[in-house]
């Protein structure tokens, strides 16, 4: 850690003194969630979720190889072989339960931590290797999740991999043969499934790897805190153990909880039906969805059609589906862009009046990019997508960077100590009038 | 070798040694290689020779009564077969091709003497899905012909995309009529 006060690792036992001179992995661990690692004292619960990814990411592995000890990855037997596992194999209903779910909750985890991180910002510098790892890690859970809901072989794991192996399909020239490369086939079968089982495996494994490079960058400036304002002296942060273990410990729990109410009782609840439904190459389910996870990004897609009046120089170079797989793509990619569109100095939003109400809107227009990617689309609803989607992109590519530059932000608080130490009087002073200035 | 004397040793007078183009060869002879390691690991994703091998499938179309159709696999893909009605021939003759995204006419889309034999992928050229509308009770669309359900393709009693996002109409395979009744698709 950079700061001066962090407390060196100091080992208690012979045994310790042996290791730490050989190899300095307690020393590593003491510095990177012991009592070595400083962190601000105004965390509030938003700050839990980056800990909690981390619990799901390990049961996600944990459960996800039990579960490879009973699953076939063939075109014959994989559905079956998942009836298997939720009758036969001893608590296997409950593991089943347990990843899929898993699944949903990684994702509603880290939903929650990236509109933490776009609230306060999180993403500014110099943390902006952070943010484009993490978005990195989210790209990577987005395609482990999307091969794993294809292994069970039902409708809805068919047809989602026919339609996103289709994406590719959308690029002129390399796009068809891509597909059919990525498939080893004309449309998804035996092939497709196996090596779709090889790299669900494999992904979590890279994921885990990125999250370590992500602590890594963070814990060289420390952790973002709800003022945004920098960490400057001893007292404005807690050694991580045992303050925040036990905040995260206790947060986790809770949270937990939900998860396996859930995992218990609502089993079913954020899957798809058709999925149990065995997989028919000749039929696609009249009431296809994607999971709940890939909505708004599935409303961008969908957003684009012909009908819709933008201005093609040439039809055939940029079609309705070449657009709709691009702007879905940029969706997230525009986020890597995220630190150098929002120039304004402040990072928290809660000095920032006019970036709040924009934030807002912008949480609002994602749930209903949500609401429209699952809805049939009617007129309304695709008009809808389509003002969603325009305003997706308008807020980075116009209203952020207007924005951080014409708002009056609020006065900072002097310090993260004196923002938790002090009263709301005088964290509201004019700048240079509050108590502890003078 | 008079010349060498007077520079670092090994190089020519403009400052090359012979090491350096040694390290070019080296590295290129590296690069070489790796390419070779990366074709196989790339390469065997693409079909492979069982995935390769299509056979074309025969379909007695003798038994389709106007209006009626079937649905065959072949390439593990569904093909629509259907026998029009007077109707929606003379419906798909009445759009003018100026109205369509990809032009074609009914007469483009089927063999000569089988102008009422449609035949063609259950391939939305968009993503991929089946449209709906060759089985009886499925919703047809704005257009009388297909409603693809994943993002609202609408193609017309010829097949060919009318609205929504799909590029092109639903492509027709090769193939061949062997009889009146038999079709040979592949």
């Amino acid at each position: 850690m950079s700061f001066a006060w962090a407390k060196p690792y100091e080992p208690k036992t012979a045994l310790g003194h042996w290791v730490d001179e050989r190899l300095p992995l307690p020393r590593m661990i003491y510095g990177a969630v012991g009592g070595g690692y400083p962190v601000p004292r105004n965390l509030n619960y938003a700050w839990n979720f980056g800990v909690l990814a981390g619990v799901f990411l390990m049961i996600q592995i944990v459960t996800g190889i039990v579960l490879a000890m009973h699953y076939y990855s063939s075109v014959g037997g994989a559905f079956a072989s998942v009836e298997h596992i939720m009758r036969d194999v001893n608590y296997g209903w409950m593991l089943r339960y347990a990843h899929a779910n898993g699944a949903s909750f990684f994702f509603i985890v880290v939903y929650i931590h990236i509109f933490r991180g776009l609230f306060y910002g999180s993403y500014k510098a110099p943390r902006e290797l952070v943010w484009m790892l993490g978005l990195v890690v989210y790209l990577l859970m987005m395609a482990t999740a999307f091969m794993g809901y294809v292994l069970p072989w039902g409708q809805m794991s068919y047809w989602g991999a026919q339609v996103i192996t289709g994406f590719f399909s959308a690029f002129p020239l390399v796009g068809d043969p891509l597909r059919i490369w990525l498939l080893g086939g004309y449309a998804p079968d035996q092939a497709a499934l196996t090596r779709f089982f090889s790299l669900h495996y494999l992904l979590p494994f890279v994921i885990a790897a990125v999250v370590i490079l992500k602590t890594w960058a963070l814990h060289i400036p420390g952790s973002s805190n709800p003022t945004g304002v920098d960490v400057k002296a001893e007292k404005d942060t807690l050694p991580f153990h045992p303050f925040y273990t036990a905040k995260d410990g206790w947060f986790v729990l809770a949270f937990l909880m939900a998860y396996f109410a859930v995992v218990f009782f609502l089993p079913n609840a954020l899957g798809h039906a058709d999925n149990y439904i065995e997989a028919n190459p000749l039929a696609t389910p009249a009431h296809i969805v994607p999971e709940w996870y890939f909505l708004p990004f599935y409303g961008i897609l969908k957003a684009f059609t012909v009908d819709l009046s933008i201005p093609f120089t040439d039809i055939v170079i940029a079609p309705a589906k070449l657009l709709g797989v691009i702007s879905m793509f940029a969706s997230i990619l525009i986020l890597f862009l995220l630190p150098w569109l929002d120039r304004s100095p402040v990072r928290s939003g809660h000095y920032r009046p006019l970036f709040k109400r924009f934030y807002w809107l912008l949480v609002i227009d994602v749930l209903v990019l949500g609401w429209a990617g699952g809805a049939v689309p009617t007129a309304p609803v695709v008009a809808t997508m389509q003002l969603a989607t325009i305003y997706y992109f308008a807020h980075f590519l116009i209203i952020l960077p207007i924005i951080s530059k014409i708002e009056r932000p609020l006065p900072l608080p002097q310090s993260i100590s004196s923002s938790v130490l002090h009263g709301e009087a005088e964290e509201s002073a004019p700048y240079g009038l509050a108590k502890s200035n003078a | 070798m008079a010349e060498d004397t007077k520079t670092v040793e090994g190089s020519t007078e403009d400052g090359v040694r012979r090491r350096d183009f040694l390290n070019i060869a080296a590295v290129s002879f590296a690069g070489v290689g790796a390419g070779a390691v990366v074709i196989p690991l790339l390469s065997q994703m693409a079909p492979d020779a069982d995935v390769r091998a299509l056979a074309s499938i025969e379909v007695d179309v003798s038994s389709l009564q106007p209006g009626q159709g079937i649905v065959a696999s072949w390439r593990k893909q569904p093909v629509f077969i259907r026998k029009l009605t007077h109707a929606e021939m003379a419906e798909a003759d009445q759009v003018p091709l100026d109205a369509l995204r990809d032009p074609a006419t009914l007469a483009d889309r089927t063999k000569e003497g089988h102008r009422d034999m449609l035949i063609q992928l259950g391939v939305c050229t968009h993503l991929g899905c089946v449209p709906l509308g060759i089985k009886p009770g499925e919703s047809k669309g704005d257009y009388d012909g297909y409603f693809c359900p994943c993002h609202g393709s609408h193609y017309d009693s010829a097949g060919r995309i009318r609205k929504g996002p799909a590029p092109t109409n639903l492509a027709v395979p090769d193939y061949v009529f062997n009889s009146d009744t038999v079709v040979t698709i592949g």
